[in-house]
């Protein structure tokens, strides 16, 4: 029987076994940010401690920068956690990508776009949407503090393993659907808890045909579904995309890497725990409707009725989502009037994400009395899409071009909703109050279908927005 | 109660953790599915370089509407206030991987969480922190939400042991991974000592890595 990626990968990073019976793992690759790193720092100080591969461990700052101006000061807490990011990375010689690299970011999009993020590799992060990076057929996951200190401290945290679920998704996406749909789709069907005790495994056609952008779109997105981490097999589109990048292996190295990293691929009789498949073809443009990012439908269906749920639990879960969300069970989705419309994230703020979100938006305008945001992933994104002139057509159309963070994402930083403001979002969690107000309201969608929103000034369908019939989809 | 985080200082003094065999106190019951990390402490209090200002910041949001007024919920019901015990739904803790969250819990005087499942990453720095948390079925949660909801001053005991629940007459088994047991009940719930006492196999498993 054949081994699939996930049992290669921990197979090469497992250090020994502890006395409780977990693996005591080997992290290669350490990402860290602001928030949760500090206090492993304080701990790793207090403990006397130094960080044993400093070199492995790699810093940006992200969830609190201001993106209206980097450089505006920062509130007082804000500045001391970037002073001591700052300070810690200096003091225990850690690579740190600062607002003044041109190489800040969000650190799931900053790891791949250095060529850090590799196949085969383990990379953990205090952060949840590390699975990102699993898109290269890297196990990756998040983290919390005491981890991160004992990352830093031994480049080894105390895991257990987990079983895998293949998930394969077939056949050609439909126009106007994209790999946020997918995600959605996946955690509609199998719920927010459905992938707890597993790692996924994101196999079939579509997956092949899907660019390294909409691979991690989807990797991103598996602890929404429960799943600690999400992961693609490695192949010509990863080793192309990593290819030259400063953090990838050089030309001397590079057959030897590509050797090594086709190795760590699942066999083709690997055996899983799990097995989901999915038609490409039942996947429609997908918006949430509640607080919980499995309570999402397709556009053209309406949003449940609690009357209607089939367990006394389902229409108690049900009645507090529409009751927070202020909306009406069994009543379109499409039409639910929006404040705000915002494209960014880990999920979605790359370039491939602006692209086509802007080819569609271009020459619509914004409706009245809605704000919108676009937030590149990245320093380097944010030059990238200028340099295609993306920016002009976000701005023309009446989105504020900001610059690089986490932003309204999660709204450490001045990027809030203001009340009970609802806004399209193409992040990933419509929690109670996750966008910084905490009576805000959060819908999720893809790209193009915030721009829909943004231009109908209310949940909309793009395909009809944008006349989309799939003739020139430029998207796989 | 020693306080279990400070132990953290003396750990590399080789200063035992405690056994974590049982947890008796009062309990509140918060029902309901997928209660997130940002439910438990927002984001905005994420705003800190070390978690000292967590306590009582615990479910501000549900616990006061945005003019600051109280809201009524559970965990400012008198009847509920000590309790160190908290009862809840399937899928707690999902979301972010904040360790803030079970910090603000924990030091809000919880010891132990018993709820019908738990999210991957919660559960992790919970047992870290050496806060148990265990699964039950909705059944029995249901069945101890409702006898403390009419006594609230009885008392129950979380039996890591035996891996039950006794609450008056009530008594129900509990589930929790074997290693997270292991770890609670023999003092280790913390790794880090055993991490790096391991020095030389990790180095030699870095030195198999070709890209470490």
């Amino acid at each position: 029987m054949g081994k699939t990626l996930y049992q290669k990968v921990w197979d090469a990073h497992t250090v020994g076994t502890l006395s409780d019976g977990r693996t005591q793992l080997f992290i290669g690759t350490h990402l860290i940010h602001e928030v949760t790193s500090p206090q492993a720092f304080g701990m790793i100080r207090d403990l006397g401690l130094q960080v044993k591969y400093p070199h492995r461990t790699f810093a940006t700052v992200d969830h609190i920068v201001p993106t209206v101006d980097q450089d505006a000061p920062a509130d007082p807490l804000a500045a001391e956690m970037m002073d001591a990011l700052r300070r810690n990375a200096d003091d225990f010689g850690v690579t740190y990508f600062d607002l003044g690299s041109g190489k800040q970011g969000i650190v799931h999009v900053v790891g791949p776009e250095q060529g850090i993020t590799q196949p085969g590799t383990t990379i953990a992060c205090g952060d949840s949407h590390t699975a990102t990076h699993g898109a290269f057929g890297a196990i990756a996951f998040g983290i919390g503090t005491t981890q991160v200190r004992d990352v830093l401290a031994t480049q080894t945290i105390a895991m257990e393993s987990l079983k895998v679920r293949l998930i394969k998704v077939d056949g050609p996406l439909k126009p106007g659907v994209y790999a946020k749909d997918v995600a959605l789709d996946i955690i509609r069907r199998l719920g927010a808890n459905g992938g707890i005790g597993y790692a996924y495994e994101y196999g079939g056609s579509t997956f092949d045909n899907f660019s390294m952008e909409e691979r991690m779109t989807v990797c991103n997105m598996s602890i929404e579904g429960g799943a600690r981490c999400g992961y693609v097999n490695p192949d010509e589109k990863t080793f192309a995309f990593l290819k030259g990048r400063p953090y990838a292996p050089g030309e001397d190295e590079w057959d030897a890497a590509i050797e090594r990293w086709q190795s760590f691929a699942s066999d083709p009789d690997a055996d899983y725990d799990d097995l989901i498949e999915i038609d490409a073809a039942d996947i429609e443009p997908t918006v949430t409707w509640g607080i919980s990012p499995d309570q999402g439908i397709s556009i053209s269906e309406t949003i449940p009725d609690p009357a209607e749920a089939g367990s006394e639990a389902l229409r108690a879960s049900y009645r507090e989502a529409l009751d927070y969300m202020q909306l009406p069970g069994g009543t379109p989705i499409k039409g639910v009037k929006i404040d705000v419309a915002f494209i960014g994230s880990c999920t979605n703020g790359r370039l491939r994400d602006f692209r086509e979100a802007a080819r569609f938006l271009k020459g619509h305008r914004v409706a009245p009395g809605v704000k919108a945001i676009a937030v590149p992933g990245s320093q380097i994104t944010a030059v990238q899409c200028e340099q295609e002139g993306l920016d002009r057509i976000f701005e023309e159309a009446g989105f504020e071009w900001r610059a690089a963070g986490c932003s309204m994402c999660l709204a450490m930083n001045p990027d809030k909703l203001v009340g009970d403001q609802v806004c399209a979002s193409s992040s990933n969690r419509n929690f109670k109050g996750r966008q910084g107000s905490p009576i805000g309201r959060t819908l999720l969608m893809s790209p193009v279908m915030v721009c829909a929103a943004a231009v109908k000034g209310e949940v909309a369908d793009a395909r009809e927005v944008f006349e989309v019939d799939g003739s020139d989809s430029a998207v796989a | 109660m020693l306080d279990r985080i400070h132990l953290h200082s003396h750990l590399y003094d080789h200063v035992a953790l405690d056994k974590i065999t049982s947890i008796t106190g009062t309990a509140v019951h918060l029902p309901g599915a997928d209660i997130d990390t940002d439910r438990i402490i927002p984001a905005r209090y994420l705003k800190c370089v070390t978690f000292d200002d967590l306590a009582d910041k615990h479910f501000h949001d549900v616990r006061y509407d945005p003019e600051g007024n109280a809201t009524g919920h559970p965990l400012d019901d008198p009847r509920f206030k000590g309790a160190s015990i908290m009862l809840s739904g399937p899928n707690f803790g999902c979301g972010s991987s904040r360790e803030h969250a079970p910090q603000a819990i924990y030091r809000s005087g919880f010891r132990a969480i018993i709820a019908e499942s738990f999210a991957e990453i919660f559960f992790g720095n919970s047992t870290t922190l050496g806060m148990p948390c265990l699964s039950a079925s909705r059944e029995d949660i249901d069945a101890l939400g409702a006898v403390i909801g009419n006594a609230p001053a009885t008392e129950v005991t979380i039996d890591l042991e035996a891996m039950e629940v006794t609450c008056g007459e009530t008594r129900f088994a509990i589930t929790m991974p074997g290693s997270a047991r292991h770890a609670l009940t023999a003092g280790r719930w913390d790794p880090i000592q055993e991490l790096l006492d391991n020095e030389g196999q990790i180095t030699a498993a870095g030195e198999a890595l070709p890209y470490v």
